[in-house]
């Protein structure tokens, strides 16, 4: 049993790392995308803007297909469990990106529509931004859940006040990273637009992260004597003072970094809060669907693990690749 | 309508309309390919500006191809999930395979082939190419796994509380149907680009278009026409012989053979009575038995050795199997002739050729639905073959309400995607090669 709890608590790090490589990379990709119609005027900035996202943001989105993936193959009982007990909330999370995907793609291809494309682009990055913090609040604050491991409640259930204080604290988090990736791949009035957004929402996350490390002591008190969580107050609070000071030296590279230091440290407190539970009952804490009586045998843990640690460095050497060739600059006729 | 019905249509609209898109997509990253290695090799722009012209349209079908994809891989949780909880050890690890070693391959380097061009030495674009093709083929790979297993489980203990375990990913992975499928599957694939490369190139050479890179265009379609429904019909032979083994009452669905006998017939053209037992129709004797084995009195099981609740739908399955391989025929006989005019030098004047070869366009995408749907109605009752019963697969929370309107969701939005794609593929292509 020792040797599965390893591989268990192994796979809760996996997936952490797998949700958080998403939301650092498509969260600049849905920000850029929500802040189309406040950073950008001219159809040229608004074609600038999404030809910075459009060479990446597909395999951005990998990170999230592959963590739904990993969930499914490492804790299945949390996978059906969220998945089917939110129906509604994730038919939305569908809906947002099946539009915010295809409606960059149309929107090139379709100039008589492309004001309907931008609204459903903005609107579909916007909702899917807003809806995973939402989710992710569910699951740590918790739901009911019955003695099957099925979800007890409403869809009204998830938009109680705490989850959808998760939700806020993560749109102004998407929008920070990607307010500053326009800062860093755009030049002139575009970015000169966008550092002014980066410095509100710097002052926006200042506030969110505030009240969510709060919150999230008040909920759960034994927090206060975890290590992880003060190292995750200082990765957020350090990155947003060290915004605050590039933007006052109007460095143009730094801020993104520092916008997603500050995220590390917001998913840091949501790990160290949640762990090792995945889906907390909120009516008897004994319901709750944990690493441990949600895995699937040591087996598949092992050649999951195989798999991933084999794969995963390969896939962000060859990212890494890829973001270099498109490094610099983003122009407006940089799309084909 | 019950909850199980509304989530199986559901489903079935969720695979069938993503099906299409990697259809195209294996294919297109092949023609990509093979065009941007000559591109490379004899240094001729006509290969760069097709190279530049599938880009576009693969820009288009890999996005409709994503978006609909991650619907799929959520479905299994949202619709699925009893399932998803009894097979999580098998199912799960394949898809997440799938994304770690396949799709992220794919999706980094699309991002190089669509927006790459003017930022990437040749060679670069040359491997973006190569990766994109190895990447959608891998993908392709492991679903086909997933859906496999389906079919033929293999490596796995069942405990006593019902659960499934792996016992090994090696016997899993390769069961007994994922090769002959995969080859079958991509094959199928390679088959549809063929069509659609030489459908529109032939357009363009019937109008005068484009010339010279037209004509290489539409050489390139031609080629690829006449040898890839010859080799699918090794595959499909195959196949269907691994399905008379391992999935007897499938195989006997698909020909309306109901008693167990020698010298079957094969039906070119029928209709099942369900309730009588019953098979009617235009049929050549003896010859499923003698494609079996070779022996015109081999003995093959029919529908009756199963308990009656244990039948797919008959008529369906047959009426899907026999549209698949009619279809298949018309492609091994109109890509030879194609290659017959090609050879004698004819092919770029038979104006009614390439008057015909744009009306093919949707026709393999018809084989393939039909072929899909033989494969999974076919296997019906069971989710897992011998193993589960879709019955008892879907979420017990869902309610029927609110699949009626997810269902009701995802049939506008594919709707409306449908028509998009079709319109702006269109435009595309008159558009042209010449655009880039």
């Amino acid at each position: 049993m020792e040797n599965i709890q390893n591989f268990q608590i192994l796979w809760f790090l996996l997936i952490f790392i797998l949700l958080l490589g998403y939301a650092l990379l498509d969260g600049f990709d849905l920000g850029v995308a929500t802040l189309l119609p406040c950073l950008a005027v001219t159809k040229e900035e608004k074609d600038t803007l999404i030809a910075s996202i459009g060479p990446v943001w597909d395999g951005n989105e990998v990170w999230l297909i592959t963590g739904g993936g990993a969930l499914f193959a490492a804790f299945p009982h949390a996978y059906a469990t969220a998945f089917s007990g939110f129906y509604l909330a994730m038919m939305l999370v569908l809906l947002a990106l099946i539009f915010r995907a295809v409606s960059m793609e149309f929107r090139a291809n379709d100039p008589a529509r492309a004001g309907i494309w931008e609204k459903a682009l903005v609107g579909g990055s916007a909702l899917a931004a807003l809806l995973f913090g939402v989710a992710l609040g569910n699951v740590i604050y918790g739901v009911p859940l019955d003695g099957k491991m099925e979800y007890a409640g409403s869809f009204f259930t998830l938009l109680r006040p705490v989850p959808l204080l998760f939700g806020i604290t993560g749109l102004a988090a998407v929008l920070l990273q990607g307010a500053s990736w326009a800062v860093m791949k755009t030049e002139g009035k575009l970015q000169e637009r966008s550092f002014k957004a980066v410095r509100v929402l710097m002052w926006i996350n200042f506030i969110t992260a505030g009240i969510y490390f709060v919150v999230l002591l008040g909920i759960f008190p034994r927090l206060s004597g975890n290590a992880l969580m003060y190292v995750a107050v200082v990765f957020t609070f350090a990155g947003l003072i060290g915004l605050f000071f590039s933007l006052r030296k109007k460095n143009d590279a730094a801020p993104f970094w520092e916008s997603s230091f500050s995220f590390i440290g917001l998913f840091l407190a949501s790990g160290a809060a949640q762990f090792p539970n995945l889906i907390t009952a909120s009516n008897d804490p004994n319901l709750s669907l944990t690493i441990y009586n949600s895995s699937t045998g040591l087996y598949t843990l092992q050649v999951m693990a195989v798999i991933a640690m084999i794969g995963m460095p390969i896939v962000i050497c060859y990212t890494i690749f890829v973001y270099r060739l498109f490094k610099g600059k983003t122009r407006a006729d940089d799309h084909y | 309508m019950d909850a199980l019905f509304l989530a199986r249509i559901q489903f079935a609209i969720t695979i069938g309309f993503h099906f299409l898109f990697p259809m195209m997509t294996l294919g297109t990253a092949g023609v990509i390919l093979i065009s941007e290695t000559l591109h490379l090799v004899k240094k001729d722009d006509i290969y760069l500006k097709i190279t530049d012209f599938f880009a576009r349209l693969l820009g288009l079908i890999f996005v409709l191809g994503a978006a609909t994809g991650i619907v799929m891989e959520f479905s299994f949780g949202t619709n699925w999930s009893q399932y998803s909880r009894t097979v999580g050890d098998i199912f799960g690890p394949i898809l997440a395979a799938e994304g770690v070693i396949a799709f992220f391959l794919e999706s980094v380097f699309i991002g190089v082939l669509v927006f790459g061009r003017k930022k990437v030495s040749p060679k670069v674009y040359w491997l973006a190419a190569f990766l994109v093709f190895v990447g959608g083929h891998l993908s392709a790979f492991w679903i086909i796994v997933a859906n496999s297993w389906m079919q033929t489980p293999a490596g796995y203990e069942i405990n006593a509380a019902g659960k499934v375990f792996l016992t090994s990913f090696q016997a899993a992975v390769f069961n007994p149907s994922t090769i002959v499928r995969f080859i079958h599957t991509v094959l199928a694939s390679w088959i549809t680009c063929a069509i659609l490369v030489s459908g529109i190139a032939g357009h363009y050479v019937r109008k005068g278009l484009h010339g010279q890179t037209a004509r290489t265009m539409l050489k390139i379609g031609i080629i690829l026409f006449a040898i890839t429904p010859l080799v699918q019909l090794g595959a499909a032979h195959a196949h269907a012989i691994q399905v008379i083994n391992t999935q007897p009452v499938k195989a006997a669905a698909m020909e309306g053979h109901f008693k167990t006998s020698r010298g079957v017939p094969l039906y070119v053209i029928g209709y099942v009575d369900e309730d009588n037992e019953k098979t009617y129709g235009i049929y050549v004797p003896k010859l499923l038995s003698f494609l079996y084995n070779f022996d015109f009195n081999s003995e093959i099981k029919g529908l009756n050795d199963a308990p009656k609740e244990n039948w797919p739908p008959v008529n369906l399955v047959f009426q899907s199997y026999h549209i698949m391989v009619g279809l298949g025929m018309i492609f091994i006989a109109l890509g030879l002739l194609g290659a017959w005019l090609l050879w004698t030098g004819k092919l770029y004047t038979a104006k009614w050729y390439l008057f015909l070869l744009p009306f093919l366009i949707p026709l393999p995408h018809l084989a393939h639905e039909t072929g899909w749907i033989t494969a999974e109605v076919g296997r019906q009752p069971w989710i897992i073959q011998g193993l589960m019963k879709t019955a008892s697969a879907a979420s017990v929370v869902v309610s029927a309400g609110e699949i009626a309107f997810s269902l009701a969701m995802f049939s506008l939005v594919y709707l409306l995607l449908f028509v998009m794609f079709v319109q702006l593929f269109v435009k595309l292509v008159r558009q042209g090669p010449a655009a880039s």
